[in-house]
């Protein structure tokens, strides 16, 4: 019953929600931020970020530093915090965590396809896999090559199996046709994600439909904009949106037949969460609209965190890690091709 | 009166009537078991919800310890409230005579104590629960901001009044429990 998990859930969940509040501590400010982005070479980040949560896992990388070793060696943190969360949880809170990471399985066995497809070699493929999306057959996808064999062959037996349901054809994979894969799973996953909070109830079923419908919201827009102008019909557009969220159904109606982006904001401006995000932008630019919704995002997550009692401080969490490695990558890229001034374009700032 | 003769007087049994003979006894004692059982129910769920929180919070904020500890003596007061009153509960428990035992006094008394036990075990019940969360809150907020830590004590104290009326209650309530003299 919504307003009394006071009294029940510290009886499961209370050691692990009080773990990720502390973690979510170690989360870089600012100030850090500042300070990293003052650095002038990859060993001077390094140097700052030794003093943070990062310190050990980087400490021991030898002198000439890639950027995908400070990312890489970031994520690693991440993948132990969660590790460490996921042996400790039970259920419900074990399949929640699960479901946070569906969503790099799909986006592991989409890049493993993609690099199949245009003759890369596995090994290197599965180094840049998402560590959170790892699962044991993964290697096997390199053999497939249609979307049944890869579903008999692999999937069934991963937890992805009953998002392949709207997507087996007997067409070969092609760059287009994995992309339309890649949006029918993401839309599955998210559909299933929001069912089982549904289920949950309470203050867990109201924070995640916020930020889902949130997510869903954002997919539809990436979408429409990356289909304008191809071959994607507006009714396989119109396919791939999720069905919950604020733009549900109306909206989605409305996207389905835009064809340009100065269409897509006229969609959005009517409705007021969404309308704040276009209002950064002026008429006709788009680069700055993945800021903007990271931006939107991150004030999303930071407000989950108000509330005690509920798993959505998990996933939130978990999202707000991954803002920090994707800031942390822009600004080792920057600095790494010394291109200082851009740094500012693509940081979002937690605190 | 006894349960025959009841039971010949009235064509149809009444509740009341039932109610009426159940020994002010059992009453009592179960006054008094529900004083100190549902007040140490209280306490030890008050206990686990600061306790759960306070545990995992200290592993980032070791230094939050100490000072938390005050959560869970704040609950554990909670029972205490509920031994003490549990023990002067059952010294006003005396014996009257057989013909005595349905007399309205008898009556009274048994009541009096059933329902001091009643008030002290719920407001004991319900305080161990208010203060247990406030804690929770208050241990995972002192982790984050340590000046934080004092504000919310000032809340658990006033959670923690709750306890101590249901207790002053309880006792002035116990004081009715006179049973009829023997003579």
């Amino acid at each position: 019953m919504y307003g009394f998990e006071a009294l029940t859930f510290n009886i499961h969940g209370g050691y692990l929600e009080a773990i990720v509040r502390g973690h979510r501590s170690g989360l870089l400010t600012a100030s850090d931020y500042n300070n990293l982005c003052q650095c002038e070479t990859l060993d001077d980040i390094k140097m700052h970020l030794s003093a943070t949560e990062y310190g050990p896992h980087l400490q021991n990388e030898p002198s000439p530093l890639h950027t995908t070793t400070i990312v890489e060696k970031c994520t690693l943190k991440l993948v132990e915090d969660y590790k460490h969360m996921l042996c400790q949880a039970t259920e419900p809170l074990s399949t929640f965590l699960e479901y946070i990471t569906y969503g790099h399985m799909i986006d592991n066995v989409v890049l493993i396809v993609t690099g199949t497809l245009h003759e890369r070699d596995v090994q290197e493929l599965l180094e840049k896999c998402h560590p959170l999306g790892m699962f044991d057959s993964i290697a096997t996808l390199a053999v497939a090559q249609n979307m049944r064999e890869l579903y008999r062959l692999v999937l069934v037996d991963t937890p992805l199996a009953p998002y392949f349901s709207e997507c087996i054809t007997s067409e070969d994979l092609d760059d287009m046709n994995i992309e339309i894969m890649r949006n029918t799973l993401y839309k599955a996953y998210l559909e299933d994600f929001y069912r089982f909070c549904q289920k949950l109830g309470g203050a867990t079923a109201e924070i995640m439909s916020d930020l889902l419908a949130f997510e869903a919201d954002r997919r539809a827009v990436n979408i429409t904009i990356n289909s304008i102008g191809t071959e994607l019909t507006r009714d396989d557009r119109k396919k791939l949106y999720s069905n919950f969220g604020l733009l549900y159904p109306y909206g989605h109606e409305e996207l389905a037949v835009c064809e340009d982006i100065d269409q897509v904001r006229g969609v959005l401006e009517k409705y007021p969460p969404y309308q704040a995000i276009f209002a950064k932008l002026s008429y006709g630019e788009s680069q700055m609209l993945d800021k903007a919704f990271y931006e939107e995002e991150v004030k999303r997550l930071c407000l989950a965190f108000e509330q005690q009692f509920h798993y959505a401080v998990f996933f939130a969490y978990i999202r707000l890690r991954e803002q920090e490695i994707r800031n942390l990558m822009w600004i080792s890229e920057c600095v790494a091709q010394n291109q200082k001034s851009r740094v500012h374009d693509s940081v979002v700032f937690i605190f | 009166m006894s349960a025959s003769t009841a039971m010949s007087v009235g064509a149809s049994s009444s509740w009341s009537k039932a109610m009426l003979h159940i020994s002010p006894y059992t009453f009592s004692a179960v006054g008094i078991a529900i004083a100190i059982g549902v007040s140490v129910l209280g306490a030890a769920w008050g206990i686990y919800i600061t306790g759960s929180s306070l545990i995992g919070a200290a592993i980032k904020a070791p230094r939050i310890t100490s000072k938390n500890l005050i959560s869970v003596i704040f609950c554990e007061a909670v029972a205490i409230y509920g031994v003490i009153v549990a023990i002067i509960l059952q010294t006003k428990l005396e014996s009257v005579t057989a013909s005595n035992i349905y007399a309205a006094e008898s009556l009274r008394a048994g009541y009096a104590i059933f329902a001091s036990g009643i008030i002290v075990g719920f407001a004991n019940l319900v305080c161990g629960l208010c203060v247990g969360i406030i804690g929770s809150s208050c241990a995972l907020s002192d982790a984050q901001n340590s000046s934080l830590f004092v504000k919310i004590l000032v809340i658990e104290i006033f959670g923690s009044a709750l306890g101590l009326f249901g207790v002053i209650v309880g006792i002035i309530m116990s004081a009715q429990a006179t049973w009829p003299s023997n003579n």
